[in-house]
């Protein structure tokens, strides 16, 4: 009995033991998880946040910039013994917010870092930096919002925002975490990848009280965090300013471009709003306002405003039918008034004086003859031949796809195929006579300001264009994207471009043109537009390039219920290249004329 | 002079090596809960907890001189002088003591500071033996069980008056003893069943299934009863309604008599996720670091819970965490096989003596050194609630080291008389 008793005490102990030995196994070597808690414990991953990119205009003007913007941080899994009483008088709050606020963050996350204080002063953040120490859980998190130098170009420019959730769901190179900063519209989202830079992440070793002691593994795993390239747009931004002067309380657009390289010098959107509304602590706030905003200030009208081309379309009708041998500068057509009407300009016309006079029978024949050439005895049959004919030339001018500028949500305008046609009809038989409201701009046609920009472009360069683009160097590259260096020809060949552009100087030297859109030293070389837009007035249109030899600004420019392109539009298209090419207006009445904005009398 | 009179060749070697053993990788570790890289330090500096503790080992030394000189006879004869003397200091320390953490349990004496609690064990320990091994003393009589239990009771609710709870459980481990020496094993294997119940208790979120269970176990019991006398189907109805109460009086006792601390690291055994932060957070911590060692840990003075004071109390109550941490399961496994051999190594030093009184003595060493030692690494690992008593010659602190070495060389000074207890 006794000396059992010996033996039980001795079997206790080494129960004990080897209870102690399984229990310690099973946490040392079959469990991961507590390894990977005494990382979580002490090694606190630094991310880095680079520097989003700069944006220049042409001339080296900074335009948009970064303004660093300090928040207090919190991660509530942290936070222990802390002076409360302390604390708050440091950030000047009651004990009541600061339950508030921590519970709020404890709400949102245990682990992940949320904002406790936003926007501290740089005199607060000097004030209270060497304090932070005692305060184990908060820090100082430095990040940049965006900062405009004008309130302007804002549609072109876009906005930068937090990352919405949907955009995370969209994230498949999981570059993005919450709370991240991303290009929501125009450059910022087009080049969003060149500005945001690489994020650099840091591993610090912490010990309890958060105090660092050093890096990770020296720092192995660490990466730089690189800053975002800078863009130097192709923006003049005086143009860009005085443009959004001149379109002040209208609705349109103004796009000018550099003919010989595609690049946009102004691209103004009416209505606006300025650009640093929407960037820092009110940015949800305005978004809702403006988003709101029935004049749609978001609305990117040079991209996005679809409208019929009117007679500017007839000169793409001369080259098509010039190209097609079907026209010669000399073929006569008399103006029967018939099947279109037309105004009184006389018994019939050449073909620099159809232009001019913007004869609408006269284009009725020009584009039946391109259409109608006799290749198949049926006449149906003869038109789809035709008209695929014609769709294949007008594509070539940049017409009824996107062109391709550096700026997202650009619409197509719309280019009547066969195929629209036959669904348009319902696969039943159609030919010229139904669908010959094409020839002089109104029917089914749509185009977009940009669109038109870029043909008074091609007929400048007498048959080329490059795609327009708003960023002429990334980087320090000085370069474009590749697909702005390349040069784009219609199927029109150059020749034939003469008698456009004489067509053209002859619209402003004695046309419709020359009340206001004639320059006393320029040769400006333009066409008037005015699309129909019953009941409400007409859209004033005006296209233009100059000088005429060598050009070296094209402009289009769109006042929506603004009556004849002769006044409006051509006044400010005017205006513009002649701040462009000589720094300011000699015709201070029409400058005046255009600010008043009474154009219909 | 007859070779008997020569400790040096009668002292059990094996004993005073694993001692010195256990007492250096001790010194080791506690530099390693203390290191700082960036701060240069050396094992020896004397303002590191590593360093006072090389001179607490140092002094043990002349402690142990002291006790091989003194006459073997003295501890059986001044056996309750000396737990007379200490409970009078206990007494002392509860007016005058100086409150370190929430415990009065300390003594001023100039620089010097101790814990009197240290050297109860050792005192208690001699009264015990003395009084089993006295004329006339028998085990299967209540009156004389009443007396140990007084003996061993006065020390133990001193000690809890002093608010050290922990130190008291240490008493418990006597009635260890008590059934080595002959006393019945119900009050043991009660005290280890009501134990089991109230873990039960507060792990069955459901009371009534335990309830269901107890009803189930008493029902069969007395169908196996042969003969079903009444007298017999009423112990096992007492023992059922006995039980019930006791499951019942578990949430009482919990949360009217314990204190929150106390409550709150009961919890933290059950579930100590509940609140990592909080009353969690020892265990959690502690966990973490040992857990973290792997197989063969991440090295001497390469952990980084206990070096970055995740880990708290890392050089006293959880020095077990670094070497979890340090020297992984390997180390674990080698400090436990230490301790296993020091504690059987000591029952059979207590097994061989013929005189009662070195015999009980001996076992009071074992009993109480295991008592630490499985409530201590216990409770790193989450298998014990969060009690604060140091793993025997391995955490720092002068008084807990003094202490065991008293006890552990008192046996061994008495072992090395025994075969002159034979002629006496």
């Amino acid at each position: 009995m006794e000396d059992s008793r010996k033996y039980i005490i001795q079997l206790i102990i080494i129960v004990v033991a080897i209870i102690f030995l399984i229990k310690l196994f099973s946490i040392q070597v079959l469990d991961s998880k507590y390894a990977q808690a005494a990382n979580s414990n002490i090694i606190h991953k630094v991310v880095e946040y680079p520097y989003r990119g700069l944006i220049y205009d042409r001339n080296g003007e900074l335009i948009v910039y970064n303004t660093p913007q300090y928040n207090l941080v919190v991660v509530p899994k942290d936070v222990r013994h802390i002076d409360t009483v302390k604390f708050c008088q440091l950030f000047n709050i009651t004990k009541a917010e600061f339950e508030e606020k921590l519970q709020a963050a404890k709400k949102f996350s245990y682990v992940q870092p949320s904002i406790f204080l936003k926007q501290l002063s740089n005199k607060d953040l000097a004030r209270v930096e060497d304090y932070l120490v005692d305060f184990p859980g908060f820090d100082i998190h430095a990040r940049t919002t965006r900062s405009y130098t004008h309130p302007t170009l804002s549609n072109a420019l876009g906005y930068v925002s937090e990352v919405s959730k949907r955009q995370l769901e969209r994230d498949t190179a999981d570059y993005y975490r919450q709370g991240d900063y991303m290009g929501q519209s125009g450059i910022e989202y087009f080049y969003e990848r060149q500005l945001r830079g690489k994020r650099g992440v840091k591993y610090k070793i912490k010990n309890v009280k958060g105090v660092d002691k050093g890096d990770f593994e020296d720092g192995e795993y660490d990466t730089l965090s690189i800053p975002g390239k800078n863009l130097t747009t192709t923006i003049d931004i005086n143009l860009q300013q005085y443009g959004e002067e001149l379109l002040k309380g209208k609705s349109g657009s103004i796009v000018a471009i550099e003919p010989s390289t595609g690049e946009i010098l102004a691209l103004v959107s009416g209505p606006s709003y300025d650009p640093n509304l929407l960037t820092g602590r009110q940015y949800s706030q305005n978004f809702a306002l403006i988003s709101q905003d029935t004049a749609k200030p978001l609305f990117n009208r040079p991209l996005m405003a679809q409208y019929r081309p009117g007679s500017i379309f007839k000169i793409i009708q001369a080259l098509v039918a010039l190209q097609e041998g079907v026209i010669n500068r000399n073929t006569y057509i008399p103006c029967i008034m018939y099947p279109m009407k037309c105004h009184y300009h006389g018994p019939g016309e050449t073909l620099v004086g159809a232009i001019t006079q913007s004869c609408n029978p006269y284009f009725y024949n020009v584009m039946k003859r391109v259409v109608n050439q006799g290749i198949s005895s049926d006449t149906y049959e003869d038109t789809r031949i035709g008209l695929e004919n014609w769709d294949r030339h007008v594509r070539s001018f940049g017409l009824g796809a996107p062109l391709g500028i550096d700026l997202p949500n650009e619409k197509q305008g719309l280019v009547p195929s066969v195929e629209y046609y036959d669904r348009a009809y319902n696969n039943r038989p159609w030919k010229f006579s139904n669908i010959y409201s094409i020839a002089i701009g109104e029917g089914e046609n749509l185009v977009v300001p940009i669109q038109m920009a870029n043909f008074a472009a091609i007929v400048a360069n007498r048959g080329y264009y490059y795609i327009p683009h708003l960023v002429k160097s990334i980087g320090d590259s000085g370069e474009p994207l590749p697909q702005y260096k390349e040069k784009h020809f219609t199927t029109v060949d150059s020749k034939h471009f003469d008698i456009a552009v004489e067509a053209m100087a002859k619209v402003v030297e004695s046309g419709t043109g020359q009340y206001r859109a004639k320059l006393k030293d320029i040769e400006v070389c333009g066409k008037t537009g005015t699309v129909q837009n019953t009941p409400l007035p007409d859209h004033s249109v005006f296209i233009a390039f100059a000088p005429k030899v060598n050009p070296k600004i094209v402009v289009s420019v769109y006042v929506e219920n603004a009556g004849q392109g002769a006044r409006a539009a051509a006044s400010i298209a005017s205006l513009m290249i002649e701040k462009y090419l000589i720094g300011h207006t000699e015709r201070p009445q029409i400058e005046e004329y255009v600010k008043r904005g009474e154009f219909i009398y | 002079m007859s070779r008997r009179d020569d400790i040096s060749s009668n002292i059990d070697w094996l004993t005073v090596f694993l001692f010195f053993a256990i007492a250096i990788m001790g010194w080791m570790n506690i530099f390693a809960a203390v290191y700082d890289e960036a701060s240069h330090q050396s094992i020896f500096d004397l303002s590191l907890n590593s360093g006072k503790q090389l001179l607490f080992i140092g002094t043990s030394i002349i402690l142990i001189i002291v006790i091989m000189v003194v006459d073997f006879k003295f501890y059986d004869t001044f056996g309750y002088f000396i737990y007379g003397g200490i409970i009078l200091i206990l007494v002392f320390v509860l007016v005058f003591g100086r409150e370190v953490a929430g415990s009065k349990s300390w003594f001023e004496l100039g620089f010097i500071r101790f814990q009197p609690s240290e050297f109860a064990k050792f005192a208690t320990s001699m009264a015990v033996a003395k009084y089993i091994s006295s004329m006339g003393f028998r085990m299967d009589r209540l009156s004389k069980q009443l007396v140990l239990f007084a003996i061993i009771g006065t020390p133990a609710i001193l000690i809890i008056l002093q608010g050290d709870t922990g130190t008291a459980m240490v008493y418990s481990v006597f009635i260890l003893v008590f059934f080595r020496e002959g006393m019945s094993p119900t009050l043991l294997i009660l005290g280890t069943a009501a134990a089991i119940i109230f873990i039960l208790t507060l792990l069955v979120p459901n009371h009534l299934y335990l309830y269901i269970g107890i009803v189930a176990i008493g029902a069969i019991v007395v169908a196996f009863i042969k003969k079903k006398t009444v007298a017999k189907i009423a112990f096992v109805l007492a023992g059922v309604l006995i039980i019930a109460g006791v499951i019942r009086s578990v949430d009482y006792v919990i949360s009217d008599i314990l204190k929150p601390h106390q409550q709150n690291r009961i919890k933290a055994l059950i579930n100590p996720d509940a609140d990592p932060l909080g009353y969690g957070w020892n265990v959690t911590q502690s966990k973490i670091a040992i857990g973290s060692g792997g197989f063969s840990g991440k090295g001497f003075l390469k952990g980084t819970q206990t070096k970055f004071d995740f880990v708290p109390e890392q050089s006293t109550d959880f020095i077990f965490c670094t070497i979890g941490e340090e020297h992984g399961w390997l180390g674990s496994l080698v400090i436990i096989f230490l301790f296993v051999t020091l504690l059987l190594r000591i029952i059979y030093i207590a097994e061989r003596q013929k005189w009662r009184f070195a015999r009980v003595y001996g076992y009071c060493v074992a009993c109480i050194i295991f008592f630490h030692f499985a409530v201590n690494i216990g409770m790193t690992i989450g298998l014990f609630p969060v009690i604060g008593i140091p793993l025997p010659l391995f955490s720092y602190g002068g008084s807990s080291l003094w202490g065991f070495a008293i006890l552990i060389f008192v046996l061994l000074k008495l072992d090395s008389h025994r075969m002159q207890v034979l002629v006496h």
